[in-house]
């Protein structure tokens, strides 16, 4: 459709318009990891206070909230401390983010496992 | 047409920050999706990544902020042992208890799961910026991984909504 103005349109891009980048991807693959040591570090967290009292006694750092509190917390820092390392091994490292992503994606796999309820009920 | 502190605090929690969080999903996916050449021009980029920016960064702080006011300000309320809690009101009725032992003991550990990942994508889009339009691979592994993002909130978000449904905290 012509503009109304008269204006010719810009036309799209074409592939070498664009530069590629010279970043490698290893901060990136340390990134979708990290998430994925996060999420398992929660569902494993979820599953040891179920099964034992002595876990969930630990992680009640308050008492309105529970052990949720303890269990959050503990995995957000545990997701912090992985990425830190991880991005300190790969960060200058062309890690591929597809092979990242397929480990991250077992590990967010077992952090669902962990954290749903007919899985973790079992060790009650 | 009043409500409580606690009641506010639920709608700040499932009904703003929740609005706010698809707003910043559908926003970002659809610039994350159209950032290919074919759908750009040269002097689009800035703006462009500009957009995707803000909205997978806006994306990122609904979820951290859902998230957290879900679990350190409405929850306590929730559980709170006293017999007219939503928990114990549940759990005090085999037909609803369910809702507490599946649908809340899911959705308050998954939801979690919602802002590392929005946080991964923040980061590889600020880290990687313009490189992603040639970059295919990392961009539907960002892709991938900011609707894994939604996904986790939407299981949580639906089982808040059908809780409060069935039991709301007052």
């Amino acid at each position: 459709m012509e503009p109304k103005n008269g204006a010719t349109p810009t036309p799209s891009g074409r592939e070498e318009d664009f530069p590629l980048s010279d970043k490698v991807e290893g901060p990136i693959s340390a990134a979708i990891i990290a998430a994925g040591v996060g999420a398992t570090a929660l569902g494993l967290l979820t599953t040891l206070t179920e099964a034992s009292t002595a876990v969930q006694d630990g992680l009640q750092w308050s008492d309105s909230v529970g052990p949720l509190s303890g269990k959050t917390v503990l995995a957000v820092i545990v997701w912090l401390l992985a990425w830190g390392v991880l991005y300190a091994v790969l960060h200058n490292k062309p890690f591929e983010t597809v092979r990242a992503l397929v480990i991250s994606l077992v590990l967010i796999a077992l952090g669902i496992l962990g954290t749903f309820p007919p899985f973790f009920q079992l060790f009650a | 047409m009043n409500f409580t502190e606690r009641e506010w605090w639920t709608l700040v929690h499932g009904m703003i920050l929740g609005a706010a969080f698809l707003l910043a999903f559908a926003g970002g996916l659809a610039e994350l999706y159209s950032l290919k050449p074919a759908l750009m021009t040269r002097e689009g980029v800035v703006e462009r990544m500009r957009r995707v920016r803000i909205g997978v960064t806006a994306m990122a702080v609904a979820a951290w902020a859902t998230v957290i006011t879900g679990t350190w300000v409405v929850y306590p309320w929730y559980r709170e042992k006293t017999p007219d809690s939503p928990r114990s009101q549940l759990l005090a009725d085999p037909d609803t208890a369910d809702w507490h032992e599946f649908g809340m003991e899911w959705k308050e550990h998954i939801a979690w799961l919602s802002p590392i990942l929005a946080t991964a994508v923040v980061f590889i889009v600020w880290y990687y910026g313009p490189g992603l339009i040639r970059h295919n691979r990392v961009r539907h592994t960002t892709i991938t991984l900011f609707v894994l993002a939604f996904a986790f909130a939407a299981v949580a978000g639906a089982f808040g909504a059908f809780i409060t449904k069935v039991e709301s905290v007052q």
